[in-house]
């Protein structure tokens, strides 16, 4: 039996360690917020925090997210008042909107280590996140905008 | 008419009898004949005409009304009188008892943001809080009129719907308190979502009208005032898209999302090759495997195979993952087909090429090209080369289906549900209006999901299964199962007249074609694809010829965002600034110098006409000034003429119209000592006519020249032995951030000409674009997409 927790919520896991994490996640938790893009770790669209670290829950099997803590999109802020959800907003960032939450946890779990990123720590930190709509320029923009309005809270 | 791309392929409908859904064999080229008269039948100039409509509480509208709702219908006329016994309601806005206004939302949203902006208009001319407005999405019904979100044509075909049905159910709305006051109408009016009678000061919600508003006559179009766009508070101004909380929270659903109550999860192994069959199965191993239920072997496609599933076997397990697993168990022996088997891509692109190498089927002709073109003492040849692409959309298609009892509902990401209606019902067997489809959001299309293959499979499982079936494309199975972007070679030759103008152009090209989707075997593009770039060069060259060559298709040929466009821009503009080099000018200047003066291109004049994207040509002319205008703009913007090129760095500019919207783009390159680019700048101009959401156009512009990015310099996907090579984003890249652009200026130009296309036309001219900034950067030539295979150092 593998032990973690969910958003701060103690989950028990019997089957199989070898199941990504993802699919725990959607298909029994029914956390839909993390999706799935690729599943080879390639696009970004599953990211989620473990243990604070952004991490690709596709390629993260359950075995390996034992005991530690997760946090989806859905438990990132309950009311989507993180300052990257705030700065998307505010920037209209998403087109369709099937990659962002991937991007948001990214960005998210980026601030958290570097209140300040620059241009190239952005890109770097990025980099694994995929847009096929071509939301870059804005959600470069919309974590600077997030940098700002956190005040360098860490 | 009805269609699958904009208002241009055939919907199953209009096919010849039996084609539908595969069930019989295609028939002879006379009846494609026929489907070709249905493909391009001029549209009639559209009416609007609106009348009340009662809500079927079981049925169509019921999903998205409380009971007792007062809906208006839109309707869309033909002006074609057999049509008008048919008319079709495009758009409903309905009124709940409480007030609360309900708008319907009857295209697909991926991305463009199409859901917002056409409920938007509606609001806007009602004039109510737009803030208090619930958008519901349409399930697919021929009602609506077309839902087939594709072309660039969500807000061209629809705007003038939605400010008709506004400006109705307010007339009504004022008409109703009049009348219960018993004051004179025309001193009613509806500001912000309440009536006022200003000389008694009484004032009404809608809630408090809806009942008498129903019962009143609908007025006709001459009756209604219509705002100024000056008191436009939506229109042209920022408005977030409706869905943007719940998808920064997660809450959004998409096709992937979406689940039933004791589902099943199918993974399904198909061909590897084209149009092939399955000789025998063994599934003793995956059935071993914890979590899988059972197998089932779906049917493939029978020619024409239009969108139908291509066949294989599912495997149906209580998790995604169980699913995957045990369809990697299975073991599979196909019957290749033998004729496909042998497509390769290197060995193809010989034989495009071939094809464009000798004359091909003339789409137009003007003056005597070979005559001028011998004459002539400044003159170039070239070839260019595009591959075949993948569309890629960062959702893979997925698709629940339900069936029970003779019908089926389903829940997929689609672009057309009412195609979705003839495919799964033609697939089952049953009506169309046996199927109904919920569209959730989209996780991009970009024309893969105009293609319902996907949900047929669903449809036909669940069938099978007695369950709900959830079919999950992984994106492997995306990326080999595509309806692909054509791989095309082109073949020019120009001639530069002593004055330093284009005198004479010879442009050909060849590609395998969309028809041979509706028509097994078709080698020539449909009309709409020879339209898209091909014999729609607006130059004023006196000597010009346009010609399509044969191609053969090996894999399902489909359309993705900007189709022929893409290739025809990227093989005309490139030529186009090689010319100018040749001329020893830029192609800023040889371009507008070759274009004329302000005129509209007449292409009946050189035997052919302008597909247009099925508009008249009264209404969308072939406007040069326009083609000018954001060419020079945008010249202007990016400092184009003044820039230094060389030494690693250059900029390179394009200018098309597609879409019937006019964009020019231009893109400064920087090219390290080892070949790697990098994007610093892009700068559009795009002339797309009246605007309903700039913010939203500027979005799509932006995110076209990423897409184009990724299209012009790393997009490609090959075939080896009758299989696609590529299966991931390791193998089939897209561009990541620091690929990409790393500031894109997009100029949107005031207009007051019709509302034009925004999705699309961003595409093309990113590749010339590029190569053309490379050449300025690094002296190289690039004729061959995708950039990355030449060595630019």
């Amino acid at each position: 039996m593998i032990e973690i927790s969910v958003n701060g919520k103690g989950r028990k896991f019997e089957g199989d360690g070898d199941v990504p994490l993802l699919w725990y996640l959607r298909d029994e938790l029914e956390l839909t917020g993390t999706k799935f893009g690729c599943g080879m770790g390639l696009c970004g669209a599953c990211t989620v925090h473990l243990n604070g670290e952004a991490v690709r829950s596709c390629v993260t099997t359950l075995s390996s997210a034992a005991g530690k803590k997760i946090t989806t999109i859905e438990g990132l802020s309950p009311t989507g008042t993180h300052p990257c959800q705030v700065a998307w907003e505010k920037l209209n960032v998403a087109q369709c909107g099937y990659c962002q939450c991937g991007q948001i946890m990214q960005a998210a779990a980026l601030l958290a280590k570097t209140p300040r990123p620059t241009a190239a720590q952005i890109d770097e930190a990025m980099d694994g996140n995929l847009c096929r709509c071509g939301t870059y320029t804005r959600i470069h923009a919309a974590i600077l905008e997030a940098s700002k309005a956190a005040g360098g809270v860490k | 008419m009805k269609c699958t791309f904009g208002t241009s392929f055939p919907a199953p409908e209009n096919l010849p009898a039996g084609a539908a859904g595969g069930i019989q064999q295609s028939s002879t080229g006379g009846s494609f004949a026929g489907l070709a008269a249905a493909v391009y039948a001029k549209r009639d100039d559209l009416k609007v005409s609106i009348e009340n409509v009662s809500v079927d509480r079981r049925g169509f509208l019921g999903t998205a009304f409380a009971a007792g709702a007062w809906v208006l219908g839109a309707n869309i006329l033909s002006g074609n009188a057999d049509a008008a016994a048919s008319w079709q309601p495009s758009v409903y806005l309905g009124f709940e008892p409480n007030g609360t206004v309900v708008i319907t939302a009857h295209r697909s949203e991926m991305g463009t943001g199409s859901r917002t902006s056409l409920p938007l208009v509606v609001a806007e001319e009602l004039d109510v809080d737009w803030t208090k407005v619930r958008v519901e999405q349409a399930i697919g019904d021929k009602r609506y009129g077309s839902q087939n979100t594709d072309g660039s044509c969500s807000v061209r075909d629809f705007v003038d719907a939605m400010h008709q049905a506004g400006a109705t159910a307010r007339f009504m709305l004022e008409r109703a308190a009049a009348q219960k006051w018993n004051v004179p109408a025309g001193e009613v009016t509806l500001t912000n979502g309440v009536v006022l009678h200003a000389a008694s000061k009484r004032r009404a919600t809608l809630g408090e009208l809806v009942s008498v508003a129903a019962t009143l006559p609908v007025p006709k179009r001459e009756e209604l005032r219509f705002k100024p766009p000056s008191e436009y508070r939506y229109i042209g101004k920022q408005v977030a898209i409706v869905d943007q909380h719940k998808i920064v929270t997660g809450a959004a659903i998409f096709g992937q999302d979406m689940r039933r109550p004791g589902m099943l999860y199918a993974s399904i192994e198909r061909p590897p090759v084209y149009d092939s069959r399955l000789r025998s199965s063994d599934d003793s191993e995956t059935l071993k495997v914890k979590g899988v239920r059972q197998t089932v072997q779906i049917p493939g496609f029978k020619q024409p195979h239009m969108f139908q599933q291509t066949g294989g076997v599912a495997v149906l397990a209580d998790s995604t993952w169980a699913a995957m697993q045990g369809r990697k168990k299975l073991k599979l022996d196909w019957e290749l087909n033998p004729e496909h088997v042998s497509y390769s891509s290197p060995a193809y692109k010989q034989e495009i090429f071939g094809s464009v190498h000798k004359p091909g089927k003339v789409v137009r002709n003007r003056g005597n090209f070979d005559g001028a073109f011998a004459g002539v003492s400044r003159k170039l040849e070239a070839d260019y080369y595009a591959p075949m692409l993948a569309h890629a959309p960062m959702e893979p298609p997925a698709a629940v289906a339900e069936y029970k009892d003779g019908k089926v509902e389903v829940w997929a990401p689609v672009q057309d549900p009412q195609s979705v209606q003839q495919t799964v019902g033609a697939a089952l067997g049953v009506k169309p209006e046996d199927v109904t489809c919920n569209v959730t959001l989209l996780g991009g299309g970009f024309g893969r999901k105009s293609k319902p293959d996907f949900v047929a499979e669903a449809a036909l499982l669940s069938k099978a299964t007695g369950k709900p079936v959830k079919v999950v494309f992984s994106r492997e199975d995306d990326i080999r199962n595509d309806f692909y972007h054509a791989v095309a070679a082109m073949h020019m030759k120009g001639g530069i007249d002593a004055a330093g103008k284009l005198d004479s152009l010879l442009f050909r090209s060849a590609f395998p074609p969309i028809a041979s989707t509706f028509q097994a075997g078709a080698e020539y593009g449909l009309d709409l694809e020879t339209g898209m770039g091909l014999n729609e060069v607006l130059f004023d060259v006196p000597h010009m010829r346009s010609e399509n060559g044969p191609a053969k298709n090996h894999v399902r040929i489909g359309w993705l965002r900007a189709v022929c466009h893409n290739f025809h821009a990227f093989a005309l503009h490139s030529f186009m600034d090689e010319l100018a080099q040749l001329n020893g000018t830029n192609y800023v200047d040889f371009f507008l110098k070759s274009l004329g003066p302000d005129r509209h291109v007449d292409l009946t004049k050189d035997g052919t006409k302008a597909w247009n994207n099925d508009k008249s040509v009264d209404e969308f002319p072939l406007d040069t000034g326009r083609l000018r205008h954001v060419l020079e703009e945008c010249a202007a913007r990016s400092g184009y003429a003044k820039y230094t090129n060389g030494k690693g760095r250059g900029i390179g500019i394009a200018a098309h119209r597609s879409f019937l919207s006019y964009i020019a783009t231009a893109v400064e390159v920087h090219v390290d000592a080892k070949g790697g680019v990098t994007i610093p700048n892009v700068w559009t101009v795009a002339d797309i006519g009246k605007v309903v959401m700039p913010d939203r156009v500027r979005a799509q512009f932006e995110g076209a020249a990423v897409f184009g990015t990724s299209l012009a310099m790393m997009g490609e996907i090959t075939a080896e032995a009758g299989r696609i090579v590529q299966s991931n984003f390791h193998n089939y890249p897209v561009a990541r951030m620091k690929e990409s652009p790393r500031k894109i200026d997009v100029k949107i130009v005031d207009s007051k000409e019709r509302h034009a296309g925004a999705g699309e036309p961003g595409v093309p001219v990113m590749a010339p674009a590029i190569a053309a900034a490379i050449f300025a950067a690094t002296g190289k030539r690039v004729r061959e997409l995708p950039i990355k295979r030449t060595k630019l150092v």
